[in-house]
Parts: structure tokens; sequence; C-alpha cells
């Protein structure tokens, strides 16, 4: 599976569990929000999301949906899973230890 | 994955495999419908229509990689890569089809002997009666007596009183067996058949396939109502399948009975072993019980009852109830009920038939299997190792291309799967093919046909396919182990270069082969052990001569005899017979010793002889005529035989035997004291030796005999003592026979020495089936080391070579292979007999008078091992010896 290069691994998973667990969306709706937060230096193409969507749901951590959106369109919307919450937590914890000990070790002054 | 991560992933996975082209279907819908809104958001921010749309493509890539991502991130994967394993293992099996066909035999005899005793445990001891509905809430009911360690049969009133109020009963029924003599035209034999409660078939679920089975009304009167049910078998062979045999005449025991049903085909009755050939009900109790009118006496006790419990009632409950019953009998009827209880047996323990005989041989049988199927899979286990380090390049490579290792484990799991499914296909096979071998190792006797199934059932078929998962995860992870230490470079250089006896990577295949040894070792002293016992029960004393003594029947009921004209009838033949040449003696006996059936027994009183309160002497004893002892070479040790002036005008006398005397009369001389049999007081005027009475395997018991007159039956046995041979006896005693009455004909004729055979039977059968199936693993066992000294002969080629080259000769290099199996075999032998010892207790019952631990049986079963082991040395040791040393060391 082609990712973005710069991007660790599993840190894509844990940016759209966190998108959805604000609330549920659509494929297109997650890309535009991915940008917008990121502002565009992640680089998650388009085409990456969709397979990262799928399997994340194979995985039992988010589910979806067919729904009519606003404008009276059907479209797929995913949302979190109770596993999904509980594995976005372990996930964030993880992330915050091991970004504080990264970023701790990036400011040490050169002696 | 968690439990709770399935319960969200399977039903997609299951979608993806199964409906792939939905799943498709979806996903391009869901890019469609990006696109859309991307080039809505496009549009929106200014652009013109095709520039939005070409805009929106760029950005979301191509729309097929993307499908394929999506595929590969789906779990289906799982399953494809199964499927993907499932075909490569068929190739790899294809691929060496010697080893494939080795291994599959392997595990299908495994398999196969597991399958084949479940299936005879499920066929005789769990579901034994085909057919018959519901036996999982099935048992037997019989009678307990102070001083009967095993179940007495029921009287009919207690029976009819238990049915009556029990109210976790469903269903009870009596079913006894009987016997008859069938004519039909000018051909006569005998035929098994079962005296029935009227219920019966309604209980069991049996309906006939003509006709109807009893009324309520047949359980009531004194031969009221003659009517028969006759089997399928009985009906296609003696009646030819007749339509219409509804409502025709048959005479059994003489008496004419309309036949009003056929029994369904497939169906034997309640009788463990034998196939009924038909079924009267209670009411013709006394044309084939022969012994008075027994249906309003509570002291006849003759019946054998079964209950079926109501669902979810526990067997304690019913137990209780059944308990609570018997204990309000004994009040209401001390005179006939006191002490007396009944008990709930399972249909496996049922005391009135076959199944307890075998049940010992089958448990045994079950830890017997278990070890060769255990040797089949440590053989299996070994081929798959050698085939794994045949197979370690390709392993090294697809490592090297990016496989992970449990992605290699998974391969050789399913391969393993693949090996056992086939050995458990083949295994059920053997058991099907099996399933009637029981009877052939039982010895055959006539007027009865034996019928001991096995059943293959959905629970032994699931006892097997537990068995094959077990047997893929020992034969898969043996190999899979091995990877373990599997690194990417090591094998991709050259094989590197063994030496005879060296450790490392050989210490599992050697352990598999010690392991194998061990347990073959142990079958080997247990089967051993089994025949000891059976020589020594076989040639047991039994306190009667055995080959010159031949014992038959004559079918005087049938033929219409009354007592008066039996006992002519029997005195003047016994006239003739005595005076013929070639025979010594001959009398009649109400029982045959070891036969089947009981003796009769009765509560005896004895002067001087004070019981305890809870005590109530009972003792069985036999019916016999002048010379019984003489005939049988029963020593009288004091005292005097019967003679004919015992009849049934002279005073009462009785011949007891050295153990009654030690425990009634304290070892003092009992003759002319008085013994009180069935009530009334007889004298005792002599005492014979003990000897066996209804088992080879009993200790000596209290025993004593009545003459024949003083209490007859038309049921007696004929035994002569003689010396010629069966055949002309056979001959010589017609032509007496029919000089009395010509249309008499003679049941079965045997020596009492086969008499002792058929009762050693179930020993018999355990026997056979250990030594097979130790001969069994002692094959595989031999097989293993094989394999494993031919391999490892074969990779130290190099070092044979080079100890040619500095000196060793042909011999030496023989005795380096020989030793270092025997030195394998010896640490087999090492633990197993240490394992044996501890194990060989569990024969218990199976062992007479051999000690599980003989010094003699463990040094032939280490004889036999050590032959078996040097035997499948040869071979390699002979190739190493044929080493060429310069031809060796050029290759290396």
């Amino acid at each position: 599976m082609s990712k973005p290069s710069d991007l660790v691994q599993g840190t894509l998973d844990m940016l759209l569990l966190k998108i959805l667990a604000l609330e549920p969306m659509n494929g297109w709706a997650i890309s535009q929000r991915l940008k917008q937060i990121s502002s565009d230096v992640l680089g998650v193409s388009d085409g990456s999301l969709y397979p990262a969507l799928h399997k994340l749901e194979h995985r039992g951590w988010i589910r979806s949906q067919w729904k009519s959106s606003e404008n009276n369109r059907r479209a797929k919307f995913y949302s979190l899973t109770q596993l999904g919450r509980k594995h976005l937590e372990k996930e964030t914890a993880n992330w915050n230890r091991v970004s504080t000990a990264i970023s701790g070790i990036v400011k040490l002054k050169e002696a | 994955m968690g439990v709770q991560q399935w319960f969200y992933s399977l039903p997609m996975r299951l979608r993806s495999l199964f409906r792939p082209h939905q799943v498709d279907q979806e996903l391009r819908e869901e890019l469609r419908e990006h696109l859309d809104q991307q080039i809505e958001a496009n549009i929106a921010h200014g652009m013109s229509r095709e520039e939005a749309r070409y805009s929106a493509l760029r950005a979301l890539g191509g729309i097929t990689q993307i499908e394929q991502q999506c595929r590969d991130a789906r779990g289906g994967i799982f399953f494809e890569d199964f499927v993907q394993d499932l075909h490569y293992g068929f190739r790899q099996l294809f691929r060496s089809p010697g080893f494939s066909a080795l291994a599959i035999l392997c595990l299908t005899l495994g398999i196969g002997a597991n399958a084949a005793v479940f299936s005879w445990m499920e066929g005789i001891l769990f579901r034994p009666y085909p057919a018959v509905a519901h036996q999982e809430r099935l048992f037997a009911i019989g009678g307990t007596a102070p001083g009967e360690s095993r179940g007495t049969p029921l009287s009919w009133p207690d029976f009819i009183d238990l049915r009556r109020n029990c109210t976790l009963c469903e269903d009870s029924f009596v079913s006894k067996i009987t016997g008859s003599t069938l004519s039909i035209g000018d051909h006569a034999e005998t035929a098994t058949g079962s005296i029935v409660s009227a219920n019966y078939f309604d209980a069991i679920g049996v309906r006939p396939i003509l006709g109807h089975a009893f009324e309520p009304s047949d359980d009531v009167g004194s031969d009221s109502h003659p009517v028969v049910v006759i089997s399928y078998q009985l009906w296609r062979n003696r009646f030819k399948g007749d339509p219409e045999i509804i409502g025709k005449m048959q005479r059994f025991n003489n008496v004419p009975h309309t036949i009003i049903g056929v029994a369904p085909q497939g169906f034997y009755g309640t009788f463990v072993g034998w196939a009924m050939q038909f079924w009267v009900p209670v009411n013709m109790e006394e044309t084939f019980e022969n012994d008075g009118y027994k249906l309003e006496d509570r002291n006849a006790r003759w019946i054998e009852a079964y209950v079926r419990i109501k669902p979810g009632v526990s067997r304690a409950q019913a137990q209780q109830e059944v308990s609570a019953i018997s204990a309000q009998l004994q009040s209401s009827y001390p005179a006939t009920n006191r002490g007396r209880g009944m008990q709930l047996w399972a249909l496996w323990q049922t005391p009135f038939n076959n199944a307890g005989s075998l049940l010992p041989t089958l448990e045994v049988m079950v830890a017997v299997v278990a070890f060769v199927l255990l040797i089949a899979c440590a053989n299996v286990g070994n081929l798959l190792l050698v085939r794994s380090l045949v197979r370690r390049h390709e392993m090294s490579v697809r490592l090297a291309i990016g496989a992970s290792r449990l992605r290699l484990v998974k391969q050789l799991l399913t391969e393993g799967l693949l090996l056992s499914a086939l050995g458990t296909a083949g295994g059920v096979l053997v058991a099907y093919w099996c399933r009637h071998a029981l009877v052939l190792l039982l010895p055959a006797r006539s007027g009865i046909s034996m019928y001991l199934p096995g059943e293959i059932d959905g629970r032994v078929m699931a006892l097997s396919a537990a068995v094959c998962l077990l047997v893929t995860l020992v034969v898969g992870f043996i190999p899979a182990f091995q990877t373990r230490n599997l690194d990417v470079a090591g094998p991709l250089k050259s094989e590197s270069v063994g030496v005879v006896g060296a450790r490392g990577r050989t210490w599992m295949r050697s352990g598999l082969v010690v392991f194998q040894v061990c347990l073959s070792f142990i079958l080997l002293v247990g089967a051993a052990l089994l025949l000891e016992s059976l020589q020594k029960i076989r040639t047991t004393n039994p306190g009667f001569l055995t080959t010159s003594v031949v014992v038959t029947g004559l079918p005087l009921l049938t033929a219409g005899y009354d007592l008066p004209g039996a006992k002519v009838f029997e005195d003047e033949l016994i006239d003739r017979l005595s005076v013929l040449p070639g025979v010594e003696s001959a009398a009649f006996a109400a029982m045959t010793p070891l036969g089947y059936g009981s003796f009769s027994s009765t509560p005896i009183a004895v002067d001087g002889y004070q019981p305890s309160l809870e005590e109530q002497p009972t003792v069985e004893y036999n019916q016999v005529s002048p010379v019984y002892f003489a005939t049988l070479g029963i020593p009288v040790l004091t005292g005097r035989e019967f003679t004919r002036a015992d009849n049934e005008n002279a005073p009462l006398v009785a011949i007891v035997n050295r153990t009654m005397v030690l425990r009634y009369w304290k070892g003092e001389d009992p003759i002319g004291r008085r013994l009180q049999v069935k009530g009334r007081w007889a004298r005792v005027v002599g005492v014979a030796a003990d000897s066996k009475y209804e088992s080879m395997r009993e200790t000596p018991r209290p025993f004593f005999y009545v003459p024949l007159r003083q209490e007859f039956t038309l049921r007696s046995a004929l035994n002569i003592r003689t010396h010629q041979p069966l055949q002309s006896l056979r001959t010589a005693l017609m032509r007496e026979v029919h000089a009395l009455d010509g249309n008499l004909a003679l049941y079965e004729m045997i020596t009492l020495q086969e008499q002792v055979n058929r009762s050693t039977s179930p020993q018999l059968v355990a026997v056979t089936l250990v030594s097979i199936l130790g001969g069994l693993a002692l094959l595989l066992a031999g097989v293993g080391l094989y394999g494993v000294m031919s391999y490892a002969v074969a990779q130290s080629t190099r070092e044979l070579g080079l100890r040619m080259a500095l000196g060793a000769g042909a011999a030496n290099l023989l005795r380096l292979v020989i030793s270092r199996g025997l030195r394998l075999t010896a640490g087999g032998v090492l633990f197993g007999a240490i394992a044996a010892l501890a194990l060989t207790k569990l024969l218990g019952k199976l062992l007479y008078n051999v000690s599980p631990h003989d010094p003699w049986v463990f040094g032939s079963a280490l004889a036999v091992m050590a032959l078996t082991a040097v035997s499948a040395c040869l071979l390699p040791a002979w190739r190493a010896a044929r080493t060429e040393p310069a031809r060796v060391l050029r290759d290396s």
C-alpha cells in the first residue's frame, strides 16, 4: 500500500480516527478536513485515503453506513466504533509519550 | 485479534469473501460520489466544469489502483491466503507423492484406530440399541440385595408398582431374553427373542413395518394371548418376505402363535451383542420361561427392566424416586422384599447383557489408540522435519523476499491440515470397514446372531474432527518450530556437513524417535501382559475336566414333553448312553458351568449358623442327575454322589462345595447336617471340591447341588464324558435319541473346553486388539527409527568416508550406526519402562494372576523392541559400511 512517504506508519490511522471521533463523515469531507487541519503538510492524496479507511473498517475501528447528505445525495458515512475509540485513546497516549521524548531529543543543544 | 474485534470485522470479512462484486461496486459508487463532490467544490471555486472535473480526477489518482489497494487492505486476505495455501499445499502433496502417501497412511491408521474405537464405544456402550429413541435418557433397572454385587432381575409385580409410581419416568418397559426352537417345514433351528411388556414397541419408538405392536391386554393373563412380532431378518430369511404374513400362525415352543407384526429393518431389540429375532408379550411367560406362572409372584425375579426418564430429570433424581418406591415396597411386602432395592444402571453397565464384558477392554482401547495416534503423529512429524530441511531453501527465499514468519507458519499449518484431513477421511473409512470387526473376534454360537456394531454418527464424526485438528497442530507445529531458528543467509549457503551422532538440529528428530519407542514399548508390555493373562486364564484348572467332556441339549419342551415323560426319556437315554463304546458316563444338569445364563439362587439357612442381622445368606446351586460329578471329573471329597434313589419321593438331599463348608460349617464335617433350600430342609450327603461356576476369573465361592429329580426342569444340558471325537459321538448319540423319539433334534454339541474358551472371549478380544495395535505401533516406531538413522547416515557420508580413510573397517561403521540406533532405543525403553510400571495397573480387571510388573513380560518386550531396533538400523548401517572413502572425499 503506498503511503505518503514522510508520514510515520500508523499516524494516518490515528488522524483519521481522531477526525471521525468528532463527527461521522463521508470520504470527501474527511479529505477536506485532513487538508484543512494539517494545512496540506502531510500531503495525503485523496487516493490513499480510501484504502486507509477500508483497512480501519476491517479492523473494526470504524463502521460505514450509506446515508443521504443534506443536499439529498447518497453518500457513505464513516463513524467511530466503541473499539475504535479505545484504540484512539491508546494511540493518542502513545503518540504523546513518543513525541514528547522525540521533541525532547530534537531540542537538545549541540555542545 | 480479540473477540470484540472479530465481532465488528467478521461480517465484513465474510462479505468481502462471498460478495466481492458487491463490495467493489460500492467502492466505485463511493469514489464517484467523492469526484462529484470535488467537482462541485472546484466549480464553486470558480473553475469551469471541464477544468473542475480534470482537477478532481488528478487529485484522486487512478481508480483501478485504489480499488486494488482497498482490496488488499480488506481482511478477506485471511481467507484468500488460506485458499492460496491450500492450493500450494496440494501442489506440495503431489510433488512428493511417496512422502505424502506414507504420511497419510500413518495418519489414516492412527486416526482410523481412534475413530473405530469411538464408533464401537458409541455403538456398544452409549447408543447400543439401533433405532431406539432417546437412548441418552434410557436406563436399565436392576434389583439390589445384600450380598449381591451385580444387579438382580426384578419381579413383575415390583415392576408394575414401579411403573405406576414413578413420576419422573417417561416410559418403563420390560425386555427379557429367551430362546425358542423354531421349526418351519422340516427345518428346525434355535432362535433368540425377548419376552416384553405390551408397551415395549411404543416405549422405544419402534413401529412395525407390517401389522401392529402389542395391546395393553397382552400384559395380563396366563398364556392367554399367543401373539408374536418377528424381526425383519426372520421375516426376510425364514418367511421369504411374505407380504401376507400378518395373521399367519407359527409354533414357538410348541405353542401356535399368531404373527401380528414385523419389526423394521435395522432394529435388533434391546440386548447388547445379540440380534433378537422375535418378541412375545409377558402373558406368554410360562411358555418360554417354563417355571410356572410368575406374573403375580413377587418372589420370582426374572425380568430385565428399563426406564426412560423425563427430559431434564437427572439420574440422581430418578434414582432417589426409584429408591423411595423400593423402600415403600420393602415395608408393604417384607416377606418378599426385605433388604431389596432398585438401582438405575447406565446402558453400558446393564447387568443383563454383553456390554459389561467389553467395557474394560474398550476402556483400555481408548488409551491404546491414543498412543498409536501419538506414535503416528511423531512419525509424520519426523517426515515433515526431514522435508522441512529439504525445504529450508524455499523457506529462506520466501523470508528473504518478505514473507512474514507468521505467514510461513500459516502455510505449514495449512499443509498439516491437508494431511490430517485426508488422514481423517481415510480413518473414518477404516472405522466404517471395522464397524463389525468385534463380532469376528467373538466365537460364533449356534442359534444366536451376534450384532455388535460400531456406530458412526455425528458425535463420532465430531470427535474425529477434533482429533484431526489436534493432529494438524502437532504435525504443523513440529516443522514450524524448526523455522524458528531459520536465518535468511544460512541455508542459502551450502548444506552443512553432519556427523553421525552429532547433536544440534537432529535433537528434535531423535527426541521424536525416543518418544515413539517409549510409547510402543508401553503397548508391547500391555499386549504381553494381556497375552500372559489369557494364557493363565485358559490354562487355569476350572475344577472339572474340559477336553474329555462334551455338552449338548435336547429341545424336550419344544417337542411337547411333559415333566413325567421327560423324566422317563432322560433315564432311558442315560441307560443307553452308558453302554455305548467310548462313553464313560453321562449326566443331565440344569446349567452348564461358564455358560450364558445364571444359576438358580436361594436364601439358605444352616443349623448352627447364625447370620448377622443384615445378612440374608443366599447361595447359588445347580440341579444335577446321578454320576454328574464322575462325568465332569469334580472330586467328591467326603460322602457320596447323588443316585437314582434320590428322586422326588425320597428325602431331600444336597451336596455342598468346600468353600460352603468353610463358610457355614466352619470347616466341620457337614455330612448329615441340615440345609434349608427354598424354605425346605435338605440333608447334606456329600462335599464336592470347588470349581469354577460362572467365570474362570472368579475366586472360590459357596455353591451346592441338589438332585435334578427333586427340582426338575425340562431344559437341562446333557454332559457326556468320552474320548471319542465330536462327530462320531454326535452320530452315535443321534442314533440313540432317534431310537427313543424319531422327531427329536439335537442342540449344538461342544466340549467344555470350548465352553471355557467362549467364556473368556472378552479377554481374547482385548488380547487381539491390543496385539494388533501394539504391532502397528512397533512397525511405526521401527519406520521412525529407520528414517532417522538413514538420514543421519546420508548426512554424514563425509565423516564416514574420513573414518574409513583413516582405517576404520566396515564392521566398525556398522557398529557405529547400530549402536547409535540402539542408544535412541535404550532411551525410549527406559522412559517406556518407567511409564509402563505406572500405567499397566490400569489394565486392572483384564489381568488375571499376572503382576502388572511381571519381569518376564518386561524382559520379552525389551527383546522384541531391541530386535526391531536392530532390524530398523541394519539397512542404514549397511549403507554406511559401504561408503567409498575416495569418492566421498573427492565429492566434498
